[in-house]
């Protein structure tokens, strides 16, 4: 039996020395933002000892920048802060939504995006609105930084492309230009402390015309990962979002999703909901990017 | 007295007695003890629905530092199925049954240890629903269970089957213009209580323990813990805390013979808490039901005939709710012909426990359908058909004894007029109305009065308090001395501390406990006028009892002033020492309570998602001798009703392991789920009781099922029989149904 | 295990505790600190009866470590009746009849102050969102509704 241990280490360096040489020796390491997931699993799933490595108090994940082309979300922010920044919320409402679908009141005072992403669950709400925003993960290790898209991130149920040695600093989120809207619904049997049976984010930009120029959708709970749906996209781009394209949109997400039964939902279920979130949020999106 | 006039104290909302300690935390609820020197027990739980148990070894947990004891199935040597439900004998028969039991230093210390126990299995086939357990050839959950304890047939699932009938149901049903009938499932729900069951023990070396735990009663903790341990009551003294909720599930032990054998091992106090995830695997739950109704009627509503067949799963032991279930199902209406069969049947899911009216949920919600199915039919307005065949006063109810006063018609008409209800719902919204009842009970329970030197009033009673029935022990004594509510406090006593009284449960403590305090109270007040009469020198029928006074009797010839409770308390040492007023009673007459609910609901049809947005309760008191406190049980009772009705379930795979054992996947309703629960609170007095109280905490939540797959039914055009109504099996019905 | 000290700010006394690094605050506040106001329903995040406010901030005790609460500011149950007497909230709820058990009311009366707090005039959505992550199972919730938002207009306009 081994121990539990705590550390919060100071530095981005020093963080980064401690998970590479617990991984060295063979030491079970979790890093820790908001804790939201950690103890939970913890308590219920496996309360095996492990070194819990505390990222929250480096500066360097505690970030927040709204640029002229980039938005940077440091990892370890609470969603409640991120809500509370009216700039932000104005700029990318949709991936706030999503951050502020998250468990209750009291969750949202911990949870972070990063570790929404990080725990690389299917149904992680943020997951489908950052796709949808093209939003790419700034990861430091022993090898030093990258970037990855979050379309690429998350490799299967609980696991991403993050080495042991690896954490996730912040989110780099191109900046909406001109008409762009974003959106992100999920379906849950509740109103409130549910978790996600299907979900869609979509952001669109349109010209000035109305006709998208641009769009993406990202879905969630209905495959082993979110899934980015390009042929959802490309159902928008060109058209006016209207009910057709948005059908055709929709079709495309309850194509692309390969979703299991389980106590949240049904196969068929799903796969039905997913497009018909896809709809009401691309719905939602275009009306944000005209009223820009 | 049913029909007491100008009262005071009952009919008001004062604060209750208890409340300062509840909002600032300071109240004790069960996992709030901690005593010097106490272990921290843990349960290894069966990771198998059904198996036999091969062996044990407790060496590897008794190896690791800082483990001082571990038990298993031998140490519980009594307690019949609630032993072997406590620590697994031979075989385990749930996933989650507990099957041994660790104490040490910490909690964690005691988590891990229970890895280090060997246990052997010879895993068996699962029994997992009702039609399976029924089935030819079905695998026995209990190789020895005989239907009826018949044992010239062979074994079977069905632990029993009861009957009832009246009259000639055949010729009921040609007698009819329209029959109509259906086969409605309900799922495992559980009670959901907040506090998880919660225990600490110390025994000593006489063999006498101490538990302190959040109980319904204390005192069947103390004979049930007696009986799995073959010890006496008396050796044994139960605290009772604060208690975190019950409804039902709190009315049976899990932990407290554990933790008694524990100590008696280690020498020391053991504290043993369940985590949330245990009580749901392996506490509660109320039982899944099968259950078909069928109904004929004329077509001017009189309704000619009616059967219900009812199935139960009892869990891994017998005793589901079956019985009360057959009893309440026609219970509102005045019938010549009716057959009622109940089935109670064995399946590998833990042993049910009691939830708020019991059994009475699941078939009234069939029934109830089957009803509004009828009104339908009929074209019939639905409170219009429970009014043309409503009991009253005089019938004789289903289940046998002839109604006293009972205020099914007038909820009836109070709904007919009532705003909520002559609106109708809104557009694309459907509403569903049904009829609620619970029998309640009386039996035994005692009250002391104490009176202190200043005329301040301590009521000691026995029934913990679970929705504020210490506040309504205080109105019903203030109105009864005569004096304000302030000067008056209740305890609920430890099994040493107070007398006999059974467990709070069937919505029996403000009327039995009530009336035990109540005959205190006048215990009292006889004591009262002896002393004034002995202080006056008059003799004691010289002397009345009036706002909270003695005071010579109108045409008694004394020139003295009245004498308070104060006065004659203070001068006690003179006139014959304390003031101590006592009752024991086993009380009749408890008084059925019935209800009509409706829900109005919108569906969506692209998600099936069900929202509630309007829920109305009218229900027969007897008497609110606490209205806020009644209206809090039509409220609370609503909302578990409603939550059953639209997403709680259990959800089993295919090996029997439950796969939503958390709040987070067993969906009780949250806040911003429900509107406001409008409440009308109707007064037919209980001739049995001094001021006409009936119970008021069950028949709440069995109205909820039907009125809501009754409003769904509203809304969608056709009806969907089982519950819950999720939004999986909505969408999938209105696909069907295109 | 190797204990972690910490030291923190509770009620606004200066504190020092020794905790396991796999302690939660709820754990850390219960067993170390006595402070058993704060309740345990779920220790999943799921009920909110372990609600504190961390830091100005309404969280679950049971989903932060005890270790995480260094240097940190904790307000609990024990904490929200000053010297003068109950707080509005819990005057209300009182007066509301908003508890039945009493388990869930310290964790709904710290949410709800921390929602009067940021929003003095809350409409029943906000109360009803806000107080999603609070469980309730005997109330039905309305009565508590109602009390949050008698505490409310009582804080506008003092008697
Ligand atoms: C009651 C309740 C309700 C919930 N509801 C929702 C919901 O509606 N939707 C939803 O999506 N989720 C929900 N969750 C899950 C959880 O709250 C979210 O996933 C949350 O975003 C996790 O963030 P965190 O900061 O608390 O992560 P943590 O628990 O700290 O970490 C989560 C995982 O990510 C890893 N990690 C965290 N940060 C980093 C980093 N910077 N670098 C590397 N690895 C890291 C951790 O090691 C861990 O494996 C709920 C949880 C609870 C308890
Ligand atoms: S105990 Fe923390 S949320 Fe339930
Ligand atoms: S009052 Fe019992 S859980 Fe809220």
């Amino acid at each position: 039996m081994g121990d539990y241990a705590y550390a919060a280490p100071a530095t981005v360096d020093s963080t980064v020395e401690l998970l590479s040489s617990s991984a060295s020796s063979g030491t079970r390491t979790q890093v820790l933002a908001g804790g939201t997931d950690v103890l939970v699993q913890m308590r219920s799933i496996d309360r095996g000892p492990r070194l819990i490595v505390d990222v929250k108090q480096l500066a360097e994940t505690n970030v927040l920048s709204i640029g002229e082309d980039e938005i940077y979300i440091g990892a370890a922010i609470a969603s409640a802060i991120l809500n509370e920044n009216a700039e932000l919320k104005s700029k990318l409402p949709g991936l706030i939504e999503s951050a502020d679908l998250i468990g209750s009141t009291q969750i949202q005072g911990r949870a972070t995006i990063g570790g929404n992403l990080c725990n690389s669950s299917p149904a992680g709400d943020t997951i489908p609105a950052l796709i949808a925003n093209s939003a790419v993960c700034h990861i430091v290790g022993a090898d030093g930084e990258r970037d990855v898209p979050v379309e690429d991130f998350v490799t299967g149920v609980g696991t991403n492309c993050m080495a042991d040695h690896e954490f996730l600093l912040g989110l780099r989120v191109p900046a909406p230009k001109g008409n762009t809207g974003d959106a992100y619904l999920r379906f849950i049997p509740r109103t409130e402390m549910d978790i996600a049976v299907a979900g869609a984010g979509v952001r669109v930009t349109l010209d000035d015309s109305g006709t998208c120029t641009a769009a993406r959708v990202g879905i969630g709970a209905v495959a082993p990962t979110p899934l980015l749906v390009p042929e959802a996209g490309d159902a928008l781009i060109g058209t006016q979002v209207d009910e057709e394209a948005l059908n055709a949109a929709a079709a495309a997400c309850s194509a692309a999703a390969s979703p299991i039964t389980d106590k949240r939902g049904t196969v068929e279920y799903r796969i039905k909901v997913v497009g018909v979130l896809c709809k009401r949020a691309g719905a939602i999106a275009r009306d944000r990017a005209k009223a820009r | 007295m049913a029909e007491a006039v100008d009262l005071k104290a009952i009919g008001t909302r004062p604060v209750r007695p208890d409340g300062v300690e509840k909002v600032t935390g300071r109240a004790n609820f069960g996992a709030d003890l901690n005593l010097p020197g106490m272990l921290h027990g843990k349960i290894l739980r069966s990771p198998h629905a059904h198996a036999r148990i091969k062996s044990i070894d407790l060496s590897g947990a008794l190896a690791v530092d800082g483990v001082l004891a571990a038990v298993s199935g031998k140490d519980i040597p009594g307690g019949g199925d609630l032993g072997d439900n406590v620590l697994a004998n031979e075989k385990v028969l749930y996933h989650g049954h507990a099957v041994a039991a660790v104490a040490a230093r910490s909690a964690f210390i005691a988590e891990q240890a229970l890895d280090q126990i060997k246990v052997e299995y010879e895993v068996l086939n699962p029994v997992l629903s009702i039609d399976d357990a029924i089935a030819d050839g079905a695998t026995l959950v209990n190789e020895s269970q005989h239907t009826n304890g018949d044992t010239s047939q062979p074994a079977s699932n069905v632990a029993a089957v009861t009957k009832f009938e009246r009259g000639d149901v055949e010729k009921g049903f040609a007698d009819a213009d329209v029959v109509v009938e259906g086969e409605y499932r309900v799922p495992t729900a559980h009670q959901g209580y907040i506090e998880p069951h919660a225990c600490t023990a110390t025994i000593n070396e006489e063999g006498k323990a101490t538990v302190w735990c959040c109980t319904q009663g204390q005192f069947d903790v103390r004979s049930m813990t007696a009986n799995c341990l073959n010890k006496q009551v008396s050796d044994i003294r139960v605290i009772p805390s604060e208690i975190g909720g019950g409804f039902g599930g709190k009315t049976t032990i899990y932990l407290e013979p554990v933790a008694v054998k524990l100590s008696e091992i280690s020498g020391r106090p053991v504290k043993m808490v369940m985590s949330r995830e245990e009580v749901f695997r392996a506490t509660g739950p109320t039982s899944a039901t099968l259950c078909r109704a069928k109904v004929g009627a004329k077509s001017d509503g009189t309704i000619t005939a009616a059967t219900a067949w009812l199935a139960y799963e009892a869990g891994a032991y017998p005793g589901a709710p079956v019985g009360p279930g057959c009893m309440s199902v026609l219970a509102p209406y005045d019938l010549e012909n009716f057959r009622i069969e109940g089935r109670d049947v064995l399946v590998n899911k833990p042993k049910v426990a009691a939830y708020r009216a019991p059994g009475a949920p699941q078939s009234m919600h069939a029934m109830e359908c089957a009803i509004d199915d009828l009104a339908r039919e009929l074209d019939m307005d639905p409170l219009d058909l429970r009014l043309k065949n409503a009991a009253d006063e005089g019938t004789v109810a289903p289940y046998g004894p002839q109604y006293p006063a009972i205020g099914l018609r007038a909820c009836l008409e109070a709904a007919k007029v009532h705003p909520n209800y002559t609106t109708p719902p809104a557009e694309g919204q459907g509403r569903g109305v049904a009829v609620g009842f619970w029998f309640n009970i009386g039996m035994q329970s005692s009250a002391e009065i104490r009176i202190a030197e200043n005329g301040a009033v301590t009521i000691m009673e026995g029934s913990p308090d679970i929705g504020g029935s210490r506040a309504s022990m205080c109105l019903m004594a203030a109105e009864t001395l005569g004096i304000p509510y302030e000067n008056i406090n209740a305890h609920v006593g430890d099994t040493e501390a107070t007398g006999y009284c059974n467990t709070t449960g069937g919505s029996r403590t403000t009327f039995a406990t009530g009336m035990a305090v109540i005959e205190a109270c006048e215990d009292i007040i006889a004591q009262c006028k002896e002393r004034a009469a002995l202080t006056w020198e008059l003799d004691v029928d010289q002397v009345d009892w009036e706002d909270g006074q003695a005071v010579p009797k109108p045409g008694v010839n004394a020139d003295v002033k009245p004498l308070s409770l104060a006065d004659i308390a203070r001068s006690a040492g003179r006139t014959g020492g304390p003031l101590l007023g006592r009752a024991s009673l086993n009380a009749q007459g408890p008084g059925a309570s019935f209800s009509v609910n409706w829900t109005d609901v919108e569906v969506d049809h692209e998600t099936g998602k069900v929202d509630v947005k309007a829920f109305t309760g009218v229900q027969d008191a007897g008497r609110a001798i606490h209205p806020s406190y009644v209206e809090g049980q039509m409220q609370g009772g609503a909302v578990q009703g409603l939550g059953w009705a639209l997403n709680e379930e259990y959800i089993y795979d295919a090996d029997g392991v439950m796969e939503n054992a958390g709040f987070l996947d067993y969906r009780v309703p949250v806040t911003s789920d429900m509107p406001m629960i409008d409440t009308q609170i109707v007064e037919v007095p209980n001739p049995s009781h001094p001021y006409g109280v009936r119970g008021v905490g069950e028949t709440p939540i069995v109205a909820p099922l039907a009125a809501t797959s009754n409003a769904v039914r509203d809304a969608l055009g056709f009806r969907i029989n089982d519950l819950p109504l999720s939004p999986p099996r909505v969408l999938a019905a209105i696909d069907d149904n295109e | 295990m190797a204990k972690v000290h910490v030291s923190t700010t509770v009620n606004g006394q200066p504190m020092d505790v020794l905790v396991e690094p796999n302690d939660s605050l709820l754990d850390t506040l219960r067993d170390g600190l006595g402070l058993t106001g704060t309740k345990e329903g779920c220790a999943t995040g799921d009920c909110g009866a372990c609600s504190v406010m961390l830091d100005g901030r309404l969280v679950c005790s049971c989903l932060v470590l005890g270790a995480e609460a260094e240097g940190k500011t904790i307000d609990t149950i024990e904490g929200v009746a000053d010297g003068d007497g109950l707080h509005v909230v819990q005057q209300k709820f009182l007066e509301h009849a908003a508890l039945q058990c009493g388990i869930c009311t310290p964790g709904f009366i710290v949410a709800a102050k921390a929602l009067l707090e940021r929003d003095p005039n809350p409409d029943e959505t906000t109360i009803r969102y806000w107080l999603a992550g609070n469980l309730c199972r005997c109330t039905g919730y309305d009565k508590i509704v109602r009390a949050v938002q008698d505490a409310a207009n009582e804080l506008a306009s003092p008697a």
